[in-house]
């Protein structure tokens, strides 16, 4: 049988507490205790990365890892990412490049680009195709995907310059 | 008409904002006060006799509410399609694997699985079929209750004895396709909610709404005013939720009519794979016959889908498949057969092309042979026999106009520098070897003379005292991009305003009428058309009350740029928002609804001849491939995709289509395998061993528009989400021989089938 414990954690910039099931997935917690639905599960296994959020700034999948896991640690999940309704460029560039078809896939593509560029704000392209390649996405072929990191690429160069 | 504002601008679609910022919610992400979950249960074995189904542990299973099966339903257990044959619930024994056998609905998601374990079947195994061929044979055991053929269509044109006869050249060839599993991001859900009065809402993420609305009112047994679908926004669907919501929602209607409760059905993915359709796997027998320069005189094809156990989509697929079969060419004597029978396995459905890659592929591999044999290259081959405006295709139908083929090969050829490389790459050595290869496609547009009954459409448009917008209609955003596509038809159909002025409402069979369903590329032709009539109905009242303002008389008003004006002085004008309010205060009706019916087309099935789709849409694609000779792994580079749709509605949007269009299509050619046991069960079901193809897979995809206008789509318009996927197959198998010498007639070109290849 399963208990209940007490996850205290950072999540989008704000510190939060929950009593979970010690076998929650973070997904499920994501979702279902903070309300947060833009954390996608496409498959449950790890395989298709649309639960991608920021662990502690790197992206993993969310629906691989106990809720209880957070504990001490920092979450960021799409919601995070635009502040009062503002889209970060590289959700702007998403938008004006095409980049979003059904949209299910995309939360977890802007989590794992949005952490490319802070680790590599001026990443080429098979950077930015490895980076995104554990985000599967049936829709658009990945080209506009890498046109709009390509975008945000191209002003962090010219920022530097 | 006056230049176009808004139709043929890159404008971003509406719902992108929301889904960047992961605001969008689909089916999964509603949760309702009181609500229930329920799954499935499903059959584990091809075809058996249901001896006894045991429920009463899982019963006891605490947070268990309720176990339905067939004797529960209060309407009828069968689902609406095309023949009458498919059910929500197996009946006295189960045809495939992965057949729905009982419903369990219960608290949480736990209890269900903990239900799941505790319920048992006693089954006596009859004998099972796999082989669509197999299954036409005398003594094949019968499957289905309408017999295992479930459908069969031909095409007769000219003499085909004499075509061969008079043929220098013939080519035979067998080819093999299998399963496309549509890996939608977003797995199949439906919400139920039990609604005042003794109705129901269905909230889900589906492509047709009124198919839906049938099946949850035949399996209630409750009239469709009684019955509401609302389709909650749709993470991909590719034809995989064309049929199948009518089994989802329906089930979760059933649950909730049952415990009188909210009910949300929603399938993991390893469910989804198991249990949904996917596309037809396919054997062809095609032999083509042509003069020595090239010119195609006979083609005779024998072709086999395989549909899975139940007819479902499978006659209309089948007809598509049939009518494609000879590809876009000029070809006097001609047979063809096509053929379905019923195997133990998941039905087969509606996967984007609808039945036409599989032969598109057969015919395209026949040219490069037939090219080879009579030492010419294969595009020229092809240029010389398409189809141009006013030629027949092989059902006897006469093209008018809009057949943009021959600007897709030049197009297509030039990007390619298809000359070059097709002379330089067969000189190549070593063990990474390069080829390339090409495949001409036509797509008859909507459903055609198959489903012109239900290829009508209607648009609902209101305008708002303040000059906003707001519109809806039957056909659906499953991701395609039609709530832009047809917000920039309503913008420009009220005289050029502004997009952000118009919100569509979200598709609902309370608010529309019967629109038929969103397939078969046909969302933009109609829903726009019907769209144009309500806008052409307000602009005439919105005339009459700019007229009052403006001093003129209605014949006189000019609308453009969002604004009113007499032509002879147009820089007195209204804006848009002004003459609304001028209408609203003289209460003129602003709120107004559209038609339209797709023009008359008629097919023989006798003759197997006819007009059999309003207009086509063309497309030239080339592969560039390389193989490594050691390992047997394909990889395709680049492919250049020219595609004739008729006007477009907007170019970054349309080749957003083409670019996944394409990557679809590279992994249906390379990777993607449903591999199954020896009781047609399938071994991979999920994306760690069912593979798609992800960022490191891709090809860069250069996308190549030609606009042939067809007279009758909105502004031109003819439709396409489908052809960029159609040929890919073709020509990256196409792009593969070349590059390895040896002929290959089978997808997908897994690396172990391809070493095979090299080895013989």
């Amino acid at each position: 049988m399963t208990g209940n414990v007490v996850v205290r954690f950072t999540l989008n910039n704000k510190e939060v507490e929950a009593v979970v099931p010690d076998n929650l997935l973070l997904a499920d917690m994501i979702r279902e205790h903070f309300g947060l639905t833009g954390t996608k599960i496409g498959c449950g296994m790890g395989e298709c990365g649309a639960c991608t959020i920021l662990f502690d700034g790197k992206p993993v999948n969310s629906c691989l890892i106990l809720a209880c896991q957070a504990n001490g640690h920092e979450i960021t999940t799409i919601e995070g990412i635009s502040s009062d309704g503002n889209l970060s460029a590289l959700q702007k560039a998403f938008v004006d490049e095409g980049a979003v078809q059904c949209g299910f896939c995309t939360p977890g593509l802007v989590i794992s680009a949005t952490a490319l560029l802070m680790d590599n704000p001026v990443p080429n392209e098979e950077e930015i195709r490895t980076a995104i390649s554990g985000n599967l996405c049936r829709c658009t072929g990945y080209q506009s995907v890498v046109a709009a990191i390509q975008k945000v690429a191209e002003i962090n160069r010219k920022k530097r310059f | 008409m006056d230049e176009l504002c808004v139709v043929g601008k890159s404008i971003p679609r509406p719902d992108a904002w929301d889904k960047v910022m992961g605001k969008t919610r689909y089916v999964d992400d509603i949760t309702l006060p009181g609500m229930a979950y329920a799954a499935i249960y499903y059959s584990s074995l091809p075809h058996a006799e249901i001896k006894e189904l045991n429920i009463a542990k899982a019963l006891r299973v605490p947070g268990v509410l309720a176990i339905l099966r067939a004797s529960d339903i209060p309407g009828k257990n069968f689902i609406p399609m095309i023949k009458e044959d498919w059910t929500f619930f197996a009946k006295e024994k189960v045809v495939y694997p992965g057949e729905p056998i009982a419903l369990i609905v219960a608290e949480s998601k736990d209890a269900i699985m903990d239900a799941w374990e505790k319920i048992s079947v006693v089954y006596e195994e009859l004998p099972a079929i796999f082989d669509p061929e197999e299954s036409l044979k005398p003594g094949a055991p019968q499957i289905n209750p309408i017999g295992n053929l479930l459908s069969l269509h031909k095409i007769r044109t000219g003499d085909l004895e004499l075509g061969f006869m008079e043929s220098d050249v013939i080519i035979e060839g067998v080819y093999e396709t299998d399963y496309q599993e549509h890996a939608y991001l977003e797995t199949q859900g439906a919400l139920a909610v039990p609604g005042a009065e003794g109705g129901m809402t269905v909230y889900g993420s589906m492509q047709c709404p009124f198919y839906v609305l049938k099946g949850v009112c035949m399996i209630l047994g409750l009239p469709q005013h009684k019955v509401r679908i609302v389709q909650t926004p749709t993470g991909g669907a590719f034809g995989g939720k064309e049929d199948m919501p009518s089994l989802f929602a329906g089930l979760a209607a059933l649950a909730a009519w049952s415990i009188k409760r909210p009910v949300k059905l929603t399938l993991d993915r390893r469910a989804d794979i198991i249990m949904t359709s996917k596309r037809h796997p396919s054997r062809s027998y095609y032999r083509l016959g042509a003069k020595k320069d090239g010119t195609l005189m006979a083609c005779e094809a024998r072709v086999y889908l395989d549909p899975g156990a139940y007819a479902t989509l499978t006659p209309s697929v089948l007809w598509r498949c049939c009518i494609h079969s000879c590809g876009p060419y000029r070809i006097p004597h001609v047979k063809v057969d096509a053929y379905a029978g019923a195997t133990n396995k998941v039905p087969c459905g509606a996967y984007r092309g609808f039945g036409s890659p599989q032969v598109i592929f057969a015919m395209e591999r026949q040219m490069d042979k037939l090219a080879r044999e009579i030492a010419m290259d294969p595009l020229k081959l092809r240029a010389m026999n398409a189809l141009r405006q006013g030629d027949s295709t092989v059902t006897g139908q006469t093209l008018p106009w809009s057949v943009g083929l021959e600007e897709c090969i030049q197009k297509a050829a030039e990007a390619s520098r298809w000359e070059e490389k097709r002379s330089r790459y067969p000189a190549e050595d070593g063990y990474k070897r390069r080829g390339i290869g090409c495949s001409f496609l036509h797509y008859g547009v909507g459903l055609g003379a198959a489903g012109s009954r239900i290829d009508v459409a209607e648009a609902y448009v209101q305008i708002k005292p303040d000059g906003g917008a707001v519109f809806a209609v039957g056909t659906t955003d499953m991701g395609q991009g039609m709530q832009g596509v047809l917000t920039q038809i309503v913008a420009e159909g009220l005289g050029g305003i502004a997009p952000q002025q118009i919100q569509m409402l979200p598709v609902d069979t309370m608010q529309v009428g019967d629109s038929g369903p969103t397939v078969a590329s046909r969302a933009t032709y109609t829903s726009g058309n019907a769209i144009l009539d309500a806008c052409e109905k307000i602009m005439d009242e919105m005339k009459k009350g700019a007229a009052l303002l403006l001093k003129c008389e209605p014949s006189q008003v000019r609308a453009g740029g969002g604004k009113f004006f007499q032509e002879s002085a147009p820089e007195i004008f209204y804006t848009f928002a002004q003459v609304a309010a001028e209408c609203s205060a003289r209460h003129f009706g602003l709120t107004h609804t559209g038609y339209f019916k797709s023009p008359d087309t008629s097919w023989d099935s006798e003759t197997g001849q006819g007009k059999a789709y309003v207009a086509y849409s063309f497309g030239v694609q080339i592969a560039e491939a390389e193989v490594d000779m050691q390992t047997g792994e394909a990889r395709v580079l680049d492919i250049w995709a020219a595609h004739d749709l008729g006007k477009v509605v907007n170019p970054k949007m349309a080749q957003g289509q083409i670019e996944g269009g394409v990557v679809q299509g590279v992994g249906y050619s390379l990777m993607e395998f449903i591999a199954l046991d020896g009781k047609g069960r399938i071994q991979n079901p999920s994306f760690s061993n069912y593979i798609i193809p992800t960022s490191l897979d891709a090809p860069l995809v250069h996308s190549e528009i030609v606009e042939s206008v067809y007279p009758e789509g909105p502004f031109g318009v003819k439709g396409f989400g489908e052809t960029p996927l159609m040929g890919v197959a073709a020509c990256v198998a196409n792009a593969v021989s070349d590059a390895i010498g040896r002929d290959v007639d089978k997808i997908p070109m897994l690396p172990e089938r391809l070493l095979e290849k090299m080895k013989g």
